[in-house]
């Protein structure tokens, strides 16, 4: 609980803080302490991917980015008025959804009693994995993880795509470049 | 009373709800694409929240068997979950890849400095 | 300078056991947490570390970019592969029980396999988006 508020408030941080650098930096500091809260929350694996990913790989891409660009963000010129009403609006709906959700960890809730218990007892004897999340993953939903992994595959075809062309000179040509020229 | 047991069994989603606002606040209201892109993050981490929580059993261990223990939380969210963490890295560096390329093309990354150059043709 | 003697030094002491997590995570999956995301993550930010620190030629050097790009589908060639394989043995898509003549056998060579097409994709991908993004000058 300490550590969801502690969550909140560096969202708070991140949402105030208008130089970039330092809501990258925030940002892996959110990632460390969600993967916490997933640790506590019984789910180690995605604790463990949390981690390497999101204060990891995600924290050292958004900063080579900054490189590449600026690190400083200016002020916008709209007032955040609407998008504050919309947030505020949309924060009331999904309150007002969680007053009928079943109780927090309860064995009896409905998540509990549809396909897990049986991944629970067959695994096993079926795959002779113990770790369950490693035999859902990987046998019983293994279209879901080739599904994933394409596309991994195809973020990654897409970024070579995107970024492999030689780099154009932007000073070479005038200020606003025509499309039909590209590469 | 009621209330104080209602705020502690909801605590999760609340914050679940903050995060996923604020990150959808951030999309909306401000124009630099990098912390737009922050924004979105924060958006689906809250996501990754509002998955596992529900899959928390109290007094459960984490779903690797073992025959001291018998309660066990929900491992599907976890697998879930697992996926989308991983889906969301290569698509957060699909993003930054488009940053980059907005960045070269127009020399800003700024939406409200992209688009008047666009109105002014 | 000072302080890049330490940060290198650091970092050469660090890099074989990342290296050894990346793999104890990678074949340890079935009776701890991990698989092939998290090692394929953990190998990729070994070498986004070593390219930090001793600068991207060297690092391309370990892991020349060539074979980053050539990773990115083999992972995947694996994984539907194994898939197919268990299709021609009579089994369905992805079907790892006919793999071996024992399924539970078959079920533990095929989630083997499969996170190591994981891992290979997984990690192939975040060392060559590393190098595009470091490889581009200021713009």
């Amino acid at each position: 609980m300490v550590l969801l508020t502690l969550m909140a408030a560096v969202t708070v941080g991140v949402v105030r803080q208008r130089n970039l650098f330092g809501v990258v930096i925030l940002g892996g500091i959110y990632s460390f302490m969600m993967a916490s809260v997933l640790m506590v929350l019984d789910a180690v694996d995605v604790a463990m991917t949390e981690a390497s990913v999101g204060a990891g790989i995600s924290t050292v891409l958004m900063l080579s980015v900054l490189y590449l660009t600026k690190s400083r963000e200016s002020v916008p010129h709209h007032t955040p008025l609407l998008p504050l009403v919309v947030s505020v609006i949309t924060a009331g709906v999904l309150v007002y959804g969680t007053l009928d959700l079943p109780p927090f960890g309860a064995a009896d809730n409905p998540v509990h009693l549809n396909t897990a218990p049986r991944y629970l007892e067959k695994s096993i004897e079926e795959t002779g994995v113990p770790n369950v999340v490693t035999s859902v993953l990987s046998s019983y939903r293994g279209y879901d993880t080739l599904g994933e992994t394409t596309v991994v595959f195809t973020a990654g075809i897409g970024v070579l795509l995107l970024l492999r062309g030689r780099r154009r000179k932007r000073k070479a040509r005038p200020a606003r470049p025509e499309r039909g020229s590209a590469k | 009373m009621t209330i104080i047991s209602e705020i502690v069994a909801n605590y999760n989603q609340w914050i679940t709800i903050f995060l996923m606002v604020s990150g959808l606040y951030i999309v909306v209201a401000r124009g630099n694409m990098v912390k737009k892109l922050v924004g979105l993050s924060l958006f689906q981490t809250s996501v990754y929240l509002l998955y596992t929580s529900p899959g928390k059993i109290l007094g459960g261990t984490p779903p690797i068997l073992d025959p001291d223990f018998t309660v066990y939380s929900n491992p599907l969210p976890h697998v879930l979950i697992l996926t989308a963490i991983v889906v969301g890295v290569a698509t957060l560096a699909l993003g930054l890849a488009l940053v980059v390329r907005i960045n070269e093309e127009y020399g800003t990354i700024e939406e409200d400095e992209i688009f008047p150059e666009k109105d002014g043709e | 300078m000072k302080l890049d003697l330490i940060l290198r030094i650091t970092a050469k002491l660090m890099l074989p056991f990342m290296l050894m997590f990346a793999f104890y995570v990678q074949f340890h999956a079935d009776y701890g947490p991990g698989g092939g995301f998290q090692a394929g993550i953990i190998a990729a930010a070994m070498v986004i570390l070593y390219g930090i620190i001793f600068g991207l030629p060297a690092a391309q050097k370990v892991v020349p970019a060539r074979l980053a790009e050539f990773m990115v589908p083999l992972g995947v060639v694996i994984f539907a592969g194994v898939g197919a394989i268990a299709m021609l043995m009579g089994g369905e898509f992805l079907n790892y029980s006919v793999l071996l003549s024992d399924s539970v056998r078959g079920q533990l060579i095929g989630i083997l396999l499969v996170e190591i097409g994981v891992l290979v994709t997984v990690s192939g991908t975040m060392i060559a988006i590393f190098y595009t993004f470091a490889g581009r000058g200021r713009g």
